[in-house]
């Protein structure tokens, strides 16, 4: 196929109207298409890395907007809108897109010119939206992507007569490679000189007779006649004019009248305009495109074959996710170390330029200490969104929700929670970035809200220390190691746990109708690393700005709560000794003291107390401020001092052991279900909402659970002391 | 004659006659083609035996039980 632009236009039916006046100059340009054409690729390879990206307000859908200059160095915006199959507006997604279109979305002005990027191999699909969009008779310019997979699949496109019957110019490109890109910018510069698109084809006499009350209803409401046709087919079929058309009088009136007009005549309201959009298409697909052989079996369906095989399918899919975990902790695992060395050094060559005293001390323990805390999580992060983008790029993520989705119905939610959940085994925060992909606002909140009981790696550290200290190594059933089998009941805890609670949710606050699993299993992909570390560097810098000041902030207050008020060490006391004391009398050691009473039916005493408080923000900060407490300087879970330590160690009163390996797995348990980590919280508060709706999600999850960790704690220790065990 | 595309078998094809049940569940089908006329083939099932993979117009495309239940075909 030839890759050229093809200028020439027909004459669209709707008058042009006057062109936009240019805004600041800049030509605004907004990206539409259906999921897995290319769009976000052909996005990347036209703006580069000048990319912006946000949010919607009030809604969590990505705002992604870049910038170019064309060939006369004009400056160019382009918004990539999120991509849907249709501008039905019956997600969040479509609702944005259908806005932002119409100039209807708050922050968002209309676009001077749109780009529809189709995908070549599945044109009768994407004709679909390319017919709703041109007839809101916008400048349009339509890309034709994935012309090279198309033409390599035997589909022959002809793109002059696609240009005469869409009547808005058609662009062959494939963005993978950069190909058509400058045709596409010239296109786009000079659309907005171009006739307007509009409809294409004749609504039954009927329809057209039945829909013209509400034509005129959204016309009086602002929007312009080509829009006003396109709202009002799509309102026959919705019935829901949705944020961006409220306030408009009279709508809902016409829009039911109507509706029982069509039904009268006999046809269908519901399909009336899937119909006739797709009547049109099938016509225009044959006369446009030749197949040339097809039929035969593509790479794809011989990976589906195995893949998605009954037998084979679910063994691939976990030996799939048993190498994305393995590596997440074998790689990240050296680049922590990296990352904990710098900060080390950062704060040592800090501390040894400032004059010892408390700016020292807050500069190194309190900010360079806390921003460390989050930093350490980078790696995780970084590999985590890479596999994910991987997987969701391939066309393997959808696949992965199709294996699971009947196993996640069963406790009420979608397959696509599947994935989002099992990240949370390496570290909450991702994973809750990704539960974007779930549709149903709903589902999304009830697998945010149960995410974080999935053991993340902050965990294995106080899993480590505790089961190493207080669980001896014996061996059961001749192959398994008692700590071993420890560890794998505290992930089962909180899976098990996360799932319950989950179908609880879904039963109750979040009940809703189920969400239809209709899906596209797209083909098979290479993904395109250019479009991969981009996106996984916009999430990796998201997660860093929202939770890094929040940190910063906190581990400052924490840091002031554990230096305030001074204690004098005792003359001649060893450094650790000074340490320990400070602690001790500090607001920080108070609250440790204040809170035993509520701690003491777990079984804990005033220090495991503040090893609790300090552990709010980050809850592998219990380890090294259990190896303060003790006295035993800077600790992790394998060090032996703070293990004998914590095994000899004595109630001030009763001079029982503190330490029972009930306490201990009773501790465990409390942490299974803490919800401690302020950088989810951060997180958790961005993705439901924002502001104060999402800070109310974040503090219900807080709450409901550290009741959970608490009463499980408390039935862990005072149920195993009525068993006769500790 | 009519059944419901749930009964079809991997392999088996039919022409679609009508699209009913959920409003959600029967836009999103007809957004992405599935119409009166449209000639629709069973691919396979998932392994643990719903949804169903459906290949329509070139694409594939998955839905549940409970939504293919409320399609028709001939």
């Amino acid at each position: 196929m030839d890759a050229t632009e093809i200028g020439g236009t027909i004459a669209a039916p709707p008058a042009p109207s006057p062109a936009p006046a240019a805004r600041e100059g800049a030509l605004h340009v907004a990206l539409i298409g259906n999921p897995n054409t290319g769009k976000s690729t052909l996005f990347n390879a036209l703006t580069g890395m000048r990319q912006r990206v946000g949010n919607y307000s009030g809604v969590t859908v990505e705002r992604v907007e870049g910038r170019y200059r064309d060939a006369e160095g004009h400056p160019v915006t382009v918004l990539d809108l999120p991509g849907t199959y249709s501008l039905s507006a019956s997600s969040p997604d479509e609702e944005i897109a259908l806005g932002v279109l119409l100039g209807r979305t708050p922050g968002a002005d209309a676009p001077d010119v749109v780009v529809v990027v189709l995908d070549a191999q599945n044109l009768e699909r994407n004709l679909f939206l390319a017919t709703q969009v041109l007839e809101l008779g916008l400048p349009t310019v339509v890309a034709l992507n994935q012309v090279d997979a198309a033409a390599a699949a035997g589909l022959r496109i002809d793109l002059v007569e696609l240009t005469l019957e869409l009547g808005a110019p058609v662009v062959a490109t494939v963005a993978t490679r950069g190909e058509g890109l400058e045709m596409l910018k010239q296109a786009v510069a000079k659309a907005p000189g171009l006739p307007r698109p509009g409809r294409r084809f004749e609504l039954p006499c009927e329809a057209a007779q039945a829909l013209a009350p509400v034509e005129d209803a959204l016309e009086a409401g602002g929007l312009t006649p080509s829009a006003a046709g396109m709202e009002a087919l799509r309102l026959l079929a919705v019935r829901q004019p949705g944020r961006h058309l409220a306030g408009i009088a009279g709508l809902d009136e016409a829009v039911e009248r109507a509706h029982d007009e069509i039904e009268a005549a006999g046809l269908s309201a519901r399909s009336l305009e899937a119909e006739v959009r797709y009547g049109w298409i099938a016509e225009v697909a044959d006369r446009v495109v030749t197949r040339a052989g097809g039929g035969e079996r593509t790479l794809t369906d011989r990976i589906d074959a195995v893949a998605l095989h009954r037998v084979a399918g679910p063994l691939l899919f976990v030996l799939m996710m048993g190498i994305v975990f393995q590596s997440i902790f074998t790689w990240a695992e050296p680049l922590i170390g990296i990352v904990e060395g710098l900060i080390g050094g950062l704060g040592g060559w800090v501390a040894s330029i400032l004059p010892p005293g408390d700016l020292n001390s807050l500069v190194v323990d309190g900010a360079i200490a806390g921003v460390g805390s989050v930093l350490v999580f980078l790696p995780q992060i970084v590999i985590l969104f890479l596999f994910i983008g991987f997987l969701e790029d391939s066309g393997y993520m959808a696949r992965a929700a199709f294996i699971m989705d009947r196993f996640m119905r069963s406790v009420g939610l979608h397959g696509r929670s599947f994935i989002p959940l099992l990240s949370g085994y390496a570290c909450a925060v991702p994973g809750v970035m990704s539960t974007r992909t779930i549709e149903s606002p709903k589902d999304r909140l009830a697998t945010i809200l149960v995410l974080p009981l999935m053991s993340c790696s902050a965990r294995l550290p106080i899993y480590a220390l505790l089961i190493g200290t207080f669980i001896p190594p014996i061996a059961v059933a001749g192959v398994f190691n008692l700590q071993g089998l420890t560890l794998l009941a505290m992930y089962l805890l909180g899976t098990l746990t996360a799932l319950g609670v989950a179908a609880i949710f879904k039963r109750t606050l979040m009940r809703g109708k189920a969400r239809p699993m209709i899906m596209e299993l797209p083909p098979y992909r290479i993904p395109n690393p250019r479009s991969l570390f981009l996106t996984v560097g916009h999430r990796a810098s998201m997660f860093l700005k929202r939770a890094g000041t929040l940190i910063l902030a906190l581990s400052i207050v924490l840091w002031a709560l554990a230096t305030y008020p001074k204690t004098d060490a005792p003359a001649g006391a060893s450094e650790q000794a000074a340490q320990e004391a400070q602690l001790a009398g500090s607001t920080l050691g108070q609250l440790g003291h204040a809170i035993e009473p509520a701690v003491r039916p777990l079984g804990y005493d005033w220090k495991i107390g503040v090893g609790i408080v300090s552990s709010f923000a980050a809850r592998e900060v219990f380890v090294s401020t259990m190896g303060t407490i003790y006295g035993v300087g800077a600790a992790d879970e394998g060090s032996t001092s703070l293990r004998e330590r914590l095994r000899g160690e004595r109630h001030a009163r009763s001079g029982a052991l503190v330490y029972t390996p009930l306490v201990a797995v009773g501790l465990m348990v409390f942490y299974v279900y803490a919800m401690m980590c302020m950088s989810t919280a951060a997180v958790v508060v961005r993705e439901t909402g924002g502001g104060w709706v999402g800070l109310g999600w974040a503090g219900f999850q807080f709450a409901y659970m550290l009741a959970l960790a608490y009463l499980s704690a408390l039935l862990v220790y005072q149920g195993g002391r009525a068993l006769g065990l500790g | 004659m009519a059944r419901s595309l749930a009964e079809l078998d991997p392999g088996e094809r039919g022409r679609v006659t009508s699209v009913a049940g959920d409003a959600d569940a029967t836009r999103r089908l007809m957004d992405m083609g599935l119409i009166r006329g449209t000639t629709v083939e069973v691919v396979r099932r998932a392994p643990l035996g719903d949804p169903m993979e459906v290949k329509l117009r070139g694409f594939m495309l998955t839905l549940r039980r409970s939504e293919a239940e409320h399609i028709t075909v001939e």
